[in-house]
């Protein structure tokens, strides 16, 4: 096995670039931490701090004052889960079958994975809404998670799809070949090596409904029902007008459920897939 | 593998149960509306709340539910809403989002319906921005005039004639005094700033003051852009503004107004032209020592007129309690409740009575400038064209935004408006 060295310089420069990149992307949460942590007079100064110079909850107390954020939370957080679950529940088998079998119906897939990707939501919103009216799902947290599984569902299969394909098929012969049953080659061989593939496809379906704001608007009704995102939209007034203390600290709120899962769930995915699996 | 199996079942199935399905409500004789409000500021949403509690107190057998929206999305929200026969009972929103709402079918027309009081109370010219060909589709309540928010120190140190209502500036004479100031100011200080990014109403709305009108009512009922030398009086004046004079910045014409607010407390910029409800944010955020004032936008031929598009509510055609809601709309907006409703908005009402309250005439926070605007204030000038969204983001937005940096002149600007926008008009108009 060869390994691809490169020279001082530009490992320098590879790590200058990642450095950017992080900062790049660091930049708005940032930037969104010291907002929430600013008073009034400080967010309209013309020379804005990273670090408030003088620190306050007053935005947290406002906005925490003016939405109900925790039921909102609550609600965005169940949705949220119950996409991520049933999303994986559904694609894993799936994907499975279109990895191993190759031919008319994996290219159907794929194709219907793209297609579905392109359409934008103004365009399925009418039909869908008039499909779960039908189901008397309107208004309605079930409602709600279909939506966010079937929008989900060809994406997380997809995603499921390579990290099947990344199994060897090699394996579950030499399990058949040991004597292992179909179904027992699929639970104690394959499953276990796609862990973190199924962990990595449940927290995009998570992500994805965590951040859904358009289906939640549209399909919930009621105030005791709305989701997060809705709820945030509660500090923008007309043609862009935001209280933008709390509109900070609501949204800062917002992000900490997201960082958490990855968090918790970093080493699940990154944690090498297939180690000790295959000896070479 | 059979027990985290079960678990994870086990888990989704609570999950679920913890989402309730929705419910239309008991069945109990009590007539339910739902009341969507676009209310977001909190002493706005607190009137609100607030109004909608006295009603449901005092009438047991019709209560209503406050379900707050958003400016945001409003639009997409109730499309969608009214397709699925779905939409609220009451519905808030902007006179200028309505025309499609309203000869779709989706609106009431409330003629019918609202009291005798409520009509008179409120002017023509403000039911005129919900008047779509015979009916009326929305009820007008709150409206936003476009003033000059200035920094009152430099404004009166400078010792430029300061305009009031009764003696508004000319747009020749701003332009003067916005070159005054400037050098009075130093460098890297500017008289106004303009914020412009949403530079279509902002030009159509102050070009009423200068006779300018654009938009043509023709015989036949069709719709047709013209661009005449009145429509050329306040785009002109903000080009030259930016890239002759040098009294306006480039930089914030792709800014909103909140965006320009550092910049007039820190003394960088003397005024900016914003929004009434502006005034708000300022009260709010400017710092300790801060003076500011409330001047009223420059008068052109037609005096200090210049188009609104109102705050509205209307009542959705769907809805099987229309006389219900008119009922509440009536005590929504008596002249009590409407001055309630404009202070927590930091806005101006449309009613005569509501507008002749003291509280609303005050010189405190620039309320008095104001009112005195108000009876000036006329229906937005594309307020009832089909297309209008269409030739705003198409074709009218790039182009103001273009002219006003300077990279296309005024010939450009009336050729791109006017035959561009005259194609998009027409395929609104076909028959």
């Amino acid at each position: 096995m060869s390994v691809l060295r490169t020279s001082g310089p530009a490992r320098a420069g590879q790590y200058l670039a990642l450095l950017a990149y992080l900062v790049f992307l660091a930049f708005p949460f940032l930037w969104l931490i010291s907002t929430a942590f600013k008073p009034a007079p400080e967010l309209a100064s013309l020379h804005p701090t990273w670090i408030p110079k003088d620190p306050t909850l007053d935005n947290f107390r406002q906005a925490f004052g003016e939405q109900p954020l925790l039921r909102a939370a609550a609600n965005s957080l169940v949705a949220a889960v119950a996409a991520a679950l049933i999303a994986v529940a559904v694609a894993t088998p799936l994907a499975y079958v279109t990895a191993r079998h190759r031919g008319r119906l994996a290219s159907a897939a794929t194709g219907w994975v793209v297609i579905s990707q392109a359409f934008p939501f103004v365009l399925v919103i009418i039909p869908l809404f008039l499909i779960l009216k039908n189901l008397h799902l309107i208004n309605s947290g079930p409602g709600l998670v279909l939506v966010y599984v079937v929008w989900s569902l060809p994406f997380a299969l997809w995603m499921l799809m390579g990290y099947v394909r990344a199994v060897p098929a090699e394996l579950e012969e030499a399990a058949a070949v040991d004597g292992a049953g179909r179904l027992r080659t699929l639970v104690s061989v394959t499953a276990p090596l796609l862990v973190p593939g199924i962990v990595a496809t449940a927290l995009f379906a998570f992500v994805t409904a965590w951040n859904e704001f358009f289906f939640a608007l549209v399909l919930l009704k009621t105030p005791e029902k709305q989701t997060l995102p809705v709820v945030l939209t509660h500090f923008l007034g007309a043609e862009g007008v935001a209280d933008l203390g709390p509109l900070a600290a609501a949204a800062f709120l917002a992000t900490l459920p997201s960082l958490l899962v990855f968090a918790v769930l970093q080493r699940r995915i990154t944690g090498g897939m297939l180690a000790g699996a295959v000896k070479s | 593998m059979r027990r985290p199996l079960l678990t994870c079942v086990a888990a989704l199935a609570l999950l679920l149960t913890g989402c309730t399905t929705g419910s239309e409500g008991p069945d109990d004789g009590v007539v339910r509306l739902r009341f969507q409000s676009l209310a977001w500021q909190q002493e706005s949403v607190d009137a609100n709340r607030e109004l909608v509690k006295e009603w449901n107190a005092t009438h047991p057998d019709v209560q209503v539910d406050y379900v707050q929206g958003s400016w945001d999305s409003v639009h997409d929200q109730l499309l969608t809403s009214f397709e699925g026969g779905e939409a609220p009972d009451i519905i808030h929103d902007a006179s200028d989002d309505l025309a499609d709402f309203a000869y779709g079918g989706d609106l009431a027309d409330l003629r019918p319906l609202l009291s005798a009081r409520l009509r008179a109370d409120i002017p023509a010219r403000s039911w005129e921005t919900t008047t779509f060909g015979e009916g009326v589709y929305g009820v007008p309540f709150l409206q936003e005039p476009r003033v000059i928010i200035a920094n009152r120190r430099i404004l009166e140190s400078s010792g430029v004639r300061v305009p009031t209502p009764e003696k508004p500036w000319s747009w020749t004479e701003f332009r003067q005094i916005t070159q005054d100031l400037t050098r009075s100011m130093g460098p890297g200080r500017y008289a106004v700033a303009w914020p412009l990014k949403e530079p279509v109403s902002v030009s159509l709305n102050l070009g009423l003051s200068a006779g300018g009108q654009l938009f043509h009512r023709e015989s036949d009922g069709r719709v047709t852009v013209r661009f005449t030398e009145a429509d050329a009086v306040v785009p002109g004046t903000v080009h030259d503004q930016v890239v002759t004079d040098r009294t306006a910045p480039r930089t914030t014409l792709g800014s909103g107004g909140s965006d320009t607010l550092p910049g007039l407390f820190a003394g960088k910029y003397a005024m900016v032209p914003l929004g009434f409800a502006y005034r708000q944010q300022i009260a709010q955020q400017a710092p300790k020592g801060f003076e500011w004032t409330v001047l009223p936008a420059p008068a052109g031929s037609a005096g200090l007129t210049q188009g609104v598009s109102p705050q509205t509510l209307s009542i959705a055609e769907s809805s099987p309690h229309k006389k219900e809601a008119a009922a509440f709309l009536d005590f929504f907006l008596r002249p009590g409740n409407m001055v309630r409703l404009a202070r927590g908005d930091w806005m101006l009402p449309t009613g005569t009575a509501a507008l002749a309250d003291p509280a609303l005439h005050t010189a405190r926070d620039g309320w008095a400038t104001g009112a005195a605007v108000a009876e000036k204030l006329s229906p937005a000038p594309a307020q009832s064209v089909r297309g209008y969204p269409e030739w705003k983001d198409k074709v009218a937005t790039p182009a103001f935004q273009e002219f006003y940096s300077g990279a296309i002149d005024t010939a450009e600007l009336r050729r791109r408006l006017v035959e561009d926008g005259n194609r998009v008009l027409a395929r609104y108009q076909r028959r």
